[in-house]
């Protein structure tokens, strides 16, 4: 389906600010961080975690695990899709028995991602804890799972979809709502 | 993202699949290695599903092979064994395969000495069908377990030279590597007896050799084939001796292929037979590799069909 922007919600500047608040806020609730690990969600969640790492870096002086998950053995509408997706990489070298787990996204939507992702976690072991951090929430939950942390909250229509764009791999560094192209 | 470029309700032979297809099922796979090597190999992808494994022929790595696919992937599995079965006491095929569809199953792994029994299959039952080896027709999932082992070692499926040695009337396993690697382009040599390799095979789009040495020249791979005994192969040529003489390939007749070739062989290896022993156990031989891929192409098939109950065709 061809898509059309509709708006432009944010710019480098405004995403640098949400970006360093973020890891302030990771960094003020989790006082004790020797047991504190990064997890990034496939594909975008990997490159918003290492952003975070490396503000944490910056901050603190502390460089914190990153482990790199992916969720498509886990999700639940495998047998509803015309064909089930590629999978990609997994890595996540570090025991997550006991320590304090950072799952971090781009963006959350259904829900039913983290959901996958915690199941997948527990396949490695039982964290004290989770935590959840994503760059935009752009509501409609259909579960009980809400961020901890949250760059920004953004009211979209179902049939829109938020594009986090990274210049890592989009060349800019931007948000834009999306929407289909009418005809 | 490529979407939708795989179309089928069953995996009964390469002939079916399109060269998109082929490529599509082993980047699957290719991931489904690297989930082999994680710590937990086992996920939910298939959780739910019933796998059979249909078995009328001796079977180790085929069978294990997907019973270990199907269990990483959460799904049951059910191994129906011929020998143990009612089959002894004179059900037919159809009888023992809509016995097993009433506990609804999802994906039927079939081996048969019928050719065409896997299709057969999918006129009454509304399981997917796998072919695992039907007669002397197609091997499908050990064509792809091949394709995978030499993607792995020559980083692409095309422009390469593959020789295939031995028994090919009566391989399943040749007619399904040559269909899948005319399919992607590849020159490809038959070398045997003209007693096991008539010449109709040069209308599959092979080059059909009677002298190995002229035939292995050049190769990228060469792949060797069981002497089958049990289907009467030895009748084909005067003696095992006289064989061994001829189309046994050595360190000597080896290396006239590529310096880069590596051997195979789909197994079960007849020792000093088809293949010298310190060769199949040098570094050239990718043999136990073969095996190790059957898993994930094994996965990455029961990953793409589902296991949806399907319309039955006719």
């Amino acid at each position: 389906m061809e898509e059309k922007i509709k708006a432009k919600v944010m710019d480098e500047k405004k995403m640098k600010r949400t970006f360093s608040r973020i890891a302030m806020e990771i960094l003020e609730k989790n006082r004790n961080t020797d047991k504190l690990a990064l997890i990034g969600i496939q594909t975008k969640g990997v490159y918003v975690a290492k952003r975070i790492k490396n503000l944490i870096k910056e901050i603190e002086g502390i460089d914190l695990h990153l482990g790199i998950l992916d969720i498509t053995l886990f999700r639940d509408d495998l047998h509803k899709q015309e064909q089930p997706p590629l999978i990609k990489k997994t890595e996540i070298n570090f025991s997550v028995e006991d320590n304090d787990i950072i799952l971090i996204d781009d963006v959350i939507f259904t829900g039913r991602t983290i959901r996958a992702a915690m199941d997948s976690i527990f396949e490695l072991g039982r964290p004290a804890s989770i935590q959840l951090a994503v760059f935009i929430d752009r509501g409609h939950r259909e579960l009980p799972i809400c961020p901890d942390f949250r760059g920004k909250y953004l009211p979209t229509s179902r049939r829109e979809r938020v594009n986090v764009m990274l210049k890592e791999i989009d060349k800019k560094n931007q948000v834009l709502i999306m929407e289909p192209e009418r005809f | 993202m490529k979407e939708n470029i795989f179309k089928q309700k069953h995996l009964l032979s390469i002939e079916d699949l399109s060269a998109e297809e082929i490529d599509l099922i082993l980047e699957i796979a290719e991931s489904f290695v690297e989930v082999s090597t994680r710590n937990i190999k086992k996920f939910p992808a298939l959780k739910g599903k019933t796998v059979v494994n249909l078995f009328f022929e001796n079977s180790t790595r085929t069978r294990s092979s997907f019973e270990i696919a199907a269990k990483r992937l959460s799904a049951d599995l059910i191994n129906f064994s011929a020998s143990i079965s009612s089959l002894k006491k004179g059900e037919s095929l159809r009888d023992t395969v809509l016995t097993l569809e009433a506990m609804n199953p999802h994906i039927i792994v079939i081996r048969h000495s019928a050719s065409g029994s896997p299709n057969y299959l999918t006129t009454f039952a509304r399981s997917s069908i796998v072919n695992a080896g039907d007669g002397f027709h197609e091997h499908p999932t050990q064509a792809l377990l091949d394709a995978l082992t030499i993607k792995q070692k020559f980083n692409t499926l095309r422009g390469l030279k593959i020789s295939i040695i031995g028994d090919i009337l009566h391989s399943r396993v040749a007619r399904s590597n040559i269909i899948l690697h005319h399919k992607m382009g590849n020159e490809i040599s038959l070398i045997g007896p003209p007693s096991l390799v008539p010449k109709e095979f040069e209308q599959m789009g092979a080059k059909v050799y009677y002298n190995l040495k002229e035939g292995v020249k050049n190769s990228d791979i060469v792949m060797m084939l069981r002497v089958q005994e049990e289907r009467g192969s030895g009748n084909y040529f005067p003696s095992i001796r006289e064989y061994r003489k001829l189309f046994e390939i050595n360190q000597e007749t080896f290396s006239l292929a590529k310096k880069s070739a590596i051997l195979m062989h789909p197994g079960p290896l007849n020792r000093d037979v088809e293949i010298e022993t310190s060769l199949a156990d040098s570094d050239k031989s990718v043999i136990l590799q073969q095996v190790t891929n059957g898993i994930a192409i094994r996965m990455a098939v029961l990953y793409l069909l589902k296991g949806e109950r399907n319309e039955i065709i006719n």
